[in-house]
């Protein structure tokens, strides 16, 4: 399954510049493993030493938040877009 | 009985968009020379400054030399530090003729800005564009709307720098019907600090403070408070801080080597300088709500982070005696949807 991840500016330092990855997989975790082997120095900037997702950290599938849908269980199609996006001030908009 | 928290299902991912917001109405009341008016109480904006001066006596119990002090910001009418530079750069450009009849004030702003100048600008009759990321918390939004500001949401992927971006644009596109108070540029920002904050500290300290800690995000509170501190006594320490990475949840503060450097920043006058994580700086916000019986904003537990870095640093030396200051941006009443209270 073939998809795409929007990179917010500050993470494309480590992605080559480039602000959008086409990546692999059949659920958000394992999209998110596919990119972080295409680029292994966003892990420190993702996740936690012990794996969690840094708690400013918000990934969307399309525009939900996974953090409300089956977290990195949650399946993905083809042509779905994952989006990392910093929270500023606290949570997301409605 | 136990109360339950509903909790959200969903959270949709911040988009980019223009919110309209009526125009600003109504002009103050005017008087006439010859009918006295007696008024009581005080003016919303005269409010603005003269925050109270907070011990942290448990963060700095290990050491009976070292007093640790924290200016709180959140007093302030708009309920951040930002009121400050926002009420400076207003009165200003109203005196110099910049902002007139029939200009809207414009600027980009993660937040605590845009709420002080949709507050001031509300109090005055003064009509407020902010630019400002999508992914600012709800709370924000609201506020912002709640005072009558338009909002133009700015692309939540690119950060405050997107939103600069967009200010720039939008003033480029239409100058005469904006007042660009470009808060990074605007030396009005960092005066509010030396002509303000720092005359504070200096008399709620008595002149005993040893060291001055603050955050760079337009840099305006470090760059303004430093610069009079050190007037009125070059032998006071200042150290800024920022964030040890591009990436960071620390609200209102920049990574300076990888943003847009703020114009008014000027890094010589820092003697020494620190980086903050963000998970230290959580970690501290809950320990202060915990301990000290105070909620505190993100930025402000990076600011105590950043004393207790100094105060650490200084209790190597036997018997050392410090009065370390810093400024506490805001409380942690837009924070408190943040995921990390639940980590």
């Amino acid at each position: 399954m073939s998809l795409k991840v929007s990179i917010p500016t500050p993470l494309r330092r480590y992605t080559d510049g480039n602000g959008v990855i086409e990546v692999s997989g059949g659920s958000v975790g394992s999209a998110m493993d596919s990119l972080l082997q295409q680029y292994p120095s966003l892990k420190k900037q993702l996740y936690t030493d012990d794996g969690r997702l840094r708690s400013f950290v918000n990934v969307y599938l399309n525009d939900e938040d996974i953090r409300y849908l089956q977290k990195a269980e949650t399946t993905v199609k083809g042509g779905d877009t994952i989006s990392i996006v910093p929270s500023i001030a606290g949570g997301t908009s409605n | 009985m136990q109360h339950q928290i509903q909790k959200r299902t969903t959270r949709r991912r911040p988009q980019a968009t223009q919110t309209a917001v009526s125009e600003m109405p109504a002009t103050a009341k005017t008087r006439t020379a010859d009918v006295p008016i007696v008024s009581h109480g005080a003016s919303p904006l005269a409010r603005v400054g003269n925050t109270p001066l907070l011990r942290f006596e448990r963060l700095a119990h290990e050491w009976p030399h070292i007093e640790i002090l924290g200016k709180a910001e959140w007093a302030n009418p708009g309920g951040s530090v930002k009121d400050r530079a926002a009420f400076n750069i207003i009165e200003t450009a109203v005196r110099s003729g910049a902002l007139g009849p029939g200009k809207r004030l414009l600027d980009a702003t993660s937040g605590n800005t845009g709420i002080a100048y949709a507050m001031i600008g509300a109090a005055r009759g003064i009509p407020v564009t902010v630019c400002v990321p999508a992914n600012v918390s709800p709370e924000r939004k609201r506020i912002l709307a709640a005072y009558g500001a338009e909002a133009i949401w700015t692309d939540p992927l690119e950060g405050s720098d997107g939103a600069i971006r967009k200010a720039r644009e939008i003033q480029a596109a239409d100058p005469d019907k904006y007042f660009y108070a470009d808060q990074y540029s605007n030396d009005a920002n960092w005066q509010a600090h030396y002509y303000g904050t720092a005359e504070e500290i200096w008399s709620q300290t008595q002149g005993a403070i040893t060291h001055f800690v603050a955050g760079l995000g337009t840099s305006g509170t470090f760059v303004g408070t430093t610069r009079r501190l050190k007037d009125l006594n070059p032998a006071i320490q200042a150290i800024s801080f920022q964030p040890e990475s591009a990436f960071h949840g620390l609200e209102g503060l920049k990574h300076m080597a990888t943003a847009i450097v703020p114009k008014i920043y000027d890094p010589s006058l820092a003697d020494s300088e620190l980086e903050i994580g963000t998970e230290a700086a959580y970690d501290m916000v809950k320990r202060v709500a915990r301990t000290e019986g105070v909620l505190i904003g993100i930025s402000s537990g990076a600011a105590l982070v950043a004393c207790l870095m100094v105060a650490r640093q200084l209790a190597q030396k036997e018997n050392h005696s410090a009065v370390i200051v810093t400024v506490l941006p805001d409380s942690a009443d837009k924070y408190l949807s943040e995921n990390f209270w639940n980590e």
